[in-house]
């Protein structure tokens, strides 16, 4: 059964998972006697020429029990799930890793920011389709889109979030393994929309730091878009 | 109580026998059970085209890199050399659901069934507005038409989802679908006004015209359902209204509600269309509650397990579905505060659900059951709806629905709602009743082997898309080989493909056995199946006008199996079987 869920590789995704796992026990426990009952009353209680019915409208206590339950579990539950909602929505940890991923149809746009540190300028680390970060890291990412909405869909992670024209959103997550996973897209998006496929690849902090060195030279400015852009 | 009254009682109306022309009584009629009817029948053309449109949907996805078989028979342009294009693919499951959803199920359950039963299971002669009533029909017949039309104009019908989310839906140079777009947004309109002017007839049908002695509590649970239903229907569909027409005015005069270049909102559109559609998806599936019970009391032989619970747990549903909307939108940009809020009120609409649930297993119990393919059909609903209201409780629960949004098991929730909860309602709700539509019944066993096949093919083609959701599979894809991780699911995809391709074919029986039973099924009498709600007093089928006399209503619709009778049924209008001056029972 655990297999069910693709291999999971972010801090948060565990919480995700253990929820799924209390909510399939529970309606998995209650699938089983419903039906088992249903099928018993079936079997049980099957036409019988010589037999009459059970002449009964119903039974209040049983009605009032059978509202509570349901009613106290579902509560309990909610209340369970509220700090695993708010960690991944409520929470925007520190971290030096701040991307802007842009969707547009069908592209997933990976922005880092360069030397002056600010996203939106010349000396941008540009990827498309394509993302790098280090484990065990907190990674913002500034979430927009270009045309569509589309969404975000790390599977690995456990992330899915709609990218919206018009709205910045703001998501994050961390990493646990190393280890290269898809980027997908969940949000149809046009004709295009299953083609909207990266690959996202973890790597340990050193092996991060040299790539983003790596990059960061390559995407290098030319000298005098430098002087406009840069920090004056 | 006396029945002498009962039976003078308008006596004139009686010998009205209504229209005698061909078109006054067949085409354009003012009867409910000819409009019902018309519904009916229109419903289930709609829905051959809309189950075509999933087998292709099912073949593209088992084997997204073959030809579709016998494709020269496909019109020109549609298939590029044999193949499924991924713009093609995306029209097929838009307009899948569309159809499915607006012209399927809803007038299904609400034109065919609200039409024909709701008269004659509150003893009353006909709707409250006769010329309303026929005008739904006739306003309905134009949006099924553009509908129809939009397969034809140039680059095709809608392809933005039933759900038809802006931007994308806004601007041909995304959809790369043009005047099709258009054509969808105004033939949704046109069937919401129908879909107002139906419920606005059986509100006030219910509300005044009931048969003496038929007090709010002496209905049957599909009247209570139906009438549920159209306030429902009557408050949400304006609101999907004013969505379409927004957006309607945002494509053709350029005004900006849901353009955020022009300041516009595009979580707007989510916001006001969910606030129709979760609302709307009880309207799919409470009258097919209602049919239920009532096939399951009749064929149990029982009292309905907690009939006040269940008319006020239907109200609860209703009144909660418009407070839930938001679990649709847990990632759309949302604010995340709201989520924790919708989380809750989902969580709290699976209570009533519950309640009906644990009721109709208590009607069962004790019974004395008698397994016709109605029952069975409604047996099947019972135990497909707990299959979709629990897996409802995964996604309502945010945290994890932050995974399973937009993938296979929201298709799988979707579809055992709708399909095993809906469908085989209404399979119920057809062979149960057809002997009053028609005066014929439907033979039993070729009916049990039509039930047997769609059960088991069902849930073949249904169970795994859990799985497969699970797994990550995204909705919506034109190939899910694409990609590394759902590598793994493709043999499911293909046997899913498979069994959906039987549950199809099962269907052909259904057609064939409706088909040959209404002009050469066995006669029926008025009360074939020993019920006890009013419909069963008239005629097989029903004169215009219904009844021969208005009946008088002594009790409950089910009285089943009551100590007051020999027999096992007690009909609500029959005189009290107690010695004169006994005191009565009164349910
Ligand atoms: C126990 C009660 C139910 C609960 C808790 C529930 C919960 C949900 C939730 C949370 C979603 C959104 C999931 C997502 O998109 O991420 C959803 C989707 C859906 N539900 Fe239910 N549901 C329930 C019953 C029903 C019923 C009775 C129907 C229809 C007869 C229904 C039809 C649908 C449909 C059609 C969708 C998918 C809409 C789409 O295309 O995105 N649900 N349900
Ligand atoms: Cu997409
Ligand atoms: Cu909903």
């Amino acid at each position: 059964m655990s297999d069910w869920l693709p291999q999971v590789a972010s801090t948060y995704g565990p919480r995700i998972d253990n929820l799924f796992y209390i909510v399939l026990y529970l309606t998995g426990g209650s699938f089983i006697i419903t039906e088992a009952l249903l099928l018993y009353f079936a079997v049980r209680y099957r036409y019988r020429p010589d037999r009459r019915a059970h002449y009964t409208h119903g039974n209040s206590t049983l009605e009032v029990v059978w509202t509570i339950v349901p009613a106290v579990v579902l509560v309990i539950l909610t209340v369970m799930s509220k700090s695993a909602w708010d960690e991944v929505k409520h929470t925007w940890p520190e971290s030096d890793v701040n991307l802007v991923i842009t969707a547009s149809q069908f592209n997933w746009e990976v922005r880092y920011p360069g030397a002056d540190g600010k996203p939106d300028t010349a000396d941008d680390v540009i990827l498309n389709n394509e993302m790098h970060v280090p484990v065990g890291k907190p990674i913002r990412i500034q979430l927009r889109s270009k045309d569509v909405i589309h969404s975000f869909f790390l599977p690995n992670m456990r992330l899915k979030q709609d990218a919206v024209p018009g709205l910045t959103i703001p998501v994050w997550f961390e990493a646990t393994r190393t280890g290269d996973f898809e980027i997908a897209c969940a949000e149809l998006c046009g004709f295009g929309h299953y083609t909207m496929h990266g690959v996202l690849t973890v790597h340990s902090l050193e092996e991060y730091k040299t790539w983003l060195e790596e990059a960061m030279k390559s995407a290098a400015p030319a000298p005098d878009a430098a002087a406009s852009e840069g920090p004056a | 109580m006396s029945h002498a009254a009962a039976a003078t009682h308008d006596h004139a109306a009686a010998h009205d026998h209504g229209p005698t022309s061909f078109w006054t009584k067949y085409i354009f009629s003012q009867d409910h059970k000819i409009i019902g009817i018309q519904f009916m029948l229109m419903s289930f053309l709609f829905m051959i085209l809309g189950g075509f449109l999933a087998m292709m949907v099912r073949w593209q996805l088992a084997y997204p890199d073959s030809a579709v078989p016998m494709a020269s028979l496909f019109p020109k342009g549609v298939l590029e050399e044999g193949h499924i294009t991924p713009p093609v693919y995306n029209q097929l499951f838009t307009m899948h659901g569309t159809i499915m959803i607006f012209f399927v199920i809803i007038p299904m359950l609400t034109g065919a069934f609200g039409n024909y039963l709701i008269p004659l299971m509150i003893g009353a002669r006909d709707m409250a507005f006769p010329k309303l009533n026929m005008l739904s029909y006739w306003v309905f017949i134009p949006a099924g038409i553009i509908m129809l039309y939009s397969f034809f104009v140039p680059q095709g019908p809608a392809a933005a989802g039933w759900t038809n989310y802006p931007p994308l839906s806004y601007d041909p140079q995304w959809t790369g679908v043009g005047k099709g777009q258009t054509l969808w947004l105004v033939a949704l309109l046109i069937s919401g006004t129908s879909s107002i002017m139906g419920s606005l007839n059986y509100i006030t049908t219910i509300v005044n015209m009931r048969a003496p002695g038929m007090s709010f509590f002496r209905l049957p649970l599909s009247i209570w359902a139906l009438f549920v239903t159209a306030i429902l229907q009557m408050m949400a569909t304006p609101v999907l209204a004013s969505a379409l027409g927004m957006l309607l005015l945002d494509k053709t005069l350029g005004t900006h509600f849901f353009a955020p270049t022009g300041g516009g909102q595009v979580i707007l559109w989510q916001h006001v269309f969910w606030f129709y559609s979760h609302p709307a998806v009880y309207i799919m599936i409470l009258p097919a509650m209602g049919f239920a019970s009532d096939v399951i009391a009749t064929f149990a032989r029982k009292p309905i397990f907690g009939y006040k619970a269940m008319a006020y747990s239907m109200m609860g549903i209703a009144g909660l579905g418009f407070i839930v909307w938001g679990h649709h939108m847990f990632q759309s940009g949302m604010n995340p505060t709201l989520g924790t809020a919708f989380m809750m009120s989902t969580m709290l609409i699976a209570v009533p659900s519950a309640i009906k649930t644990f009721n109709w297993l208590g009607t069962i119990w004790r019974g004395n059951i008698q397994f016709t393919t109605a029952m069975l059909n409604g047996l099947a609903f019972v135990a497909m709806f707990i299959i979709g209201g629990l897996s409802g409780i995964f996604m309502a629960n945010a945290p994890v629905d932050l995974y399973i949004h937009d993938t296979y098991f929201i298709v799988a929730h979707l579809h055992y709602v709708l399909f095993g909860g809906s469908m085989f309602g209404i399979f119920a709700a057809v062979y149960y009743w057809f002997p009053k539509m028609f005066g014929r019944r439907m033979n039993e066993a070729v009916g049990k082997i039509h039930f047997t096949l769609t059960f088991i093919f069902y849930n073949m083609t249904f169970f795994p898309m859990h799985f497969i959701g699970a797994g990550g599979m995204m909705r919506r894809i034109y190939d899910p080989t694409q990609y590394e991780f759902l590598k793994k699911w493709q043999p499911m995809n293909v046997f899913i493909s498979h069994s959906a391709f039987m549950l199809g074919a099962s269907q052909l029986i259904f057609m064939a056995l409706f088909v040959y039973s209404m002009f050469k099924g066995k006669k029926a009498d008025r009360n074939p199946w020993h019920a006890n709600s009013l419909e069963w007093v008239a005629d097989s089928p029903p004169p215009h006008g219904n009844f021969d006399q208005i009946p008088t209503v002594h009790r409950g619709p089910y009285e089943y199996s009551s100590p007051e009778t020999k027999e096992d049924y007690y009909p609500q209008n029959a005189p009290s079987a107690l010695p004169a001056g006994a005191p009565a029972r009164v349910h």
